[in-house]
């Protein structure tokens, strides 16, 4: 067996271990609390009292305007100033969930107005309340749009995860530096840790189109003739 | 009965209602014309109060609404009021993530909490009513505007509204898809269905209305019984209006 080869699987056990037991959930947590953060901040800009959607819209300018490490190393290595101290993986899952939460509230806010203003008066129209008319007609329609960037914002997450390494949390890409650290063997190393990202990914990615598929059914090219 | 009395409405300095007062008999049918811009679609909306006028009084049958314009009505009295309408719009606004049967069961089951099979029969009867109950899985993308629009009037009968208000039901459609939805329109007419339709067609105006009621920039310039204002308008603009449209002359 050639070397790199014997390197790779010597070492994919702990990469991969590494990519289960932190990249995955971080992942999958932060983008979860990141879109409840989401929904709620573009609910509240675009219909909120005047206070609050200008809170939230400074909110989306910091977070958006300033480089994500920044953000945790302020959160993990900054915050234990002020009295704040946060284990590794929580500060890390802090700082992507505001971060997801930033970006995708812009996503949702631009798929909620998307919607015709003609729905909402159709919805009101049969009598829908305002939630109801939100619920059972706005976001259905809203999330069918809001898949493909939603999905471009979870891919880059999933990938972004690599700079909890930064702050301690010993997920994938840090298992990585660790394994080379002892072999002295970065290329090769690399590599293998950027394929499984790459595999991680494209999982995802097929996720993504599976779910389109399911909510542009009513889109008429779905459909059989009827 | 649906009374509206010296409605008011304005976007910024725009007057669109100057003191508009009418009202709407009981099983009848009443056709607001008039050229574009005359208001006829935001009386309709100040119906329904998808717009709230600034002064005047909704009535719909003992549900009595006063508008003022330093508060908006609380938002329980626009809902109680909106709940006797419903509402055919120019361009459908089907809802697209829904089936057609779905589109009309919707109201029963979100707003009245109605039982799905409950829901289901009666909007299988109002599809069929409008010639639709074949088309009950299609998705609204899939069908014609003529068929949407008869969809989108099962839709505003479904909670059984006290009056449907249509604003241009038919003015998005061709001739020979506006004659598909004239006739459902008709028939809902000679079963005492109450209606109110702003229309620039004059054919369906002729066709279905019992009372007439001319709007011109904000204001009402003629109103009666259809065959009257058709046929011998009092007022010399009325005469004109209906002239140029070329009306067609009522039996």
């Amino acid at each position: 067996m050639p070397h790199w080869l014997d390197l790779m699987l010597t070492s994919l056990l702990p990469l991969l271990r590494a990519g289960i037991l932190f990249t995955v959930p971080l992942t999958l947590l932060s983008f979860a609390l990141g879109l409840a953060v989401g929904f709620i901040a573009a609910i509240t800009r675009l219909f909120g009292p005047a206070p609050l959607s200008a809170i939230v819209k400074f909110y989306v300018w910091v977070i958006r305007g300033t480089p994500l490490l920044v953000q945790l190393f302020l959160i993990f290595y900054g915050l234990p100033s002020i009295g704040i101290v946060l284990d590794a993986f929580p500060a890390a899952l802090i700082g992507f969930t505001l971060n997801v939460g930033a970006y995708t509230s812009e996503i949702i806010r631009a798929v909620i107005t998307a919607v015709p203003k003609g729905q909402w008066e159709a919805a009101f129209s049969i009598g829908m309340t305002w939630p109801q008319a939100m619920r059972r007609t706005i976001l259905p329609q809203a999330s069918r749009i809001a898949v493909p960037p939603l999905s471009n914002t979870f891919i880059a997450l999933i990938k972004d995860t690599s700079l909890a390494a930064a702050v301690t949390v010993p997920e994938l890409f840090q298992a990585g530096q660790r394994i080379v650290a002892t072999t002295y063997e970065p290329l090769i190393i690399y590599i293998e840790v950027a394929i499984i990202y790459l595999a991680l990914s494209s999982v995802l990615s097929t996720l993504q189109t599976r779910l389109e598929k399911r909510l542009s059914r009513y889109g008429g090219h779905m459909e059989s003739a009827s | 009965m649906i009374t509206l009395d010296h409605i008011r409405k304005s976007f910024g300095d725009l007057t669109v209602l100057n003191d508009v007062s009418l009202a709407v008999r009981e099983g009848g049918v009443t056709a607001l014309i008039g050229p574009s811009g005359g208001g006829k679609s935001t009386l309709l909306r100040c119906v329904n109060l998808l717009e709230i006028p600034q002064s005047g009084r909704v009535q719909i049958d003992d549900e009595v609404l006063d508008f003022n314009p330093t508060s908006r009505p609380h938002r329980d009295a626009i809902l109680r009021l909106r709940r006797h309408t419903g509402m055919v719009f120019q361009n459908f606004q089907l809802f697209p993530h829904q089936t057609a049967l779905e589109n009309v069961m919707e109201s029963l089951l979100t707003v009245l909490n109605w039982p799905k099979d409950k829901a289901r029969t009666r909007a299988l009867e109002l599809l069929d009513k409008v010639g639709m109950a074949h088309k009950a899985d299609a998705w609204p993308t899939n069908l014609s505007g003529g068929q949407q629009q008869r969809v989108a009037i099962a839709r505003a009968l479904a909670p059984s509204p006290k009056v449907l208000l249509c604003d241009e039901p038919t003015s998005a459609l061709d001739p020979e898809l506006a004659g598909e939805v004239v006739d459902v329109l008709v028939q809902l007419a000679r079963e005492g269905t109450t209606m109110l339709i702003a229309t620039h067609d004059l054919r369906l105006a002729a066709a279905i209305a019992h009372d007439v009621v001319f709007l011109e920039r904000g204001e009402v310039v003629e109103a009666g019984a259809a065959a009257q204002v058709f046929n011998a308008p009092v007022q010399a603009r009325t005469k004109q209006f209906v002239v140029t449209l070329g009306a067609p002359s009522q039996a």
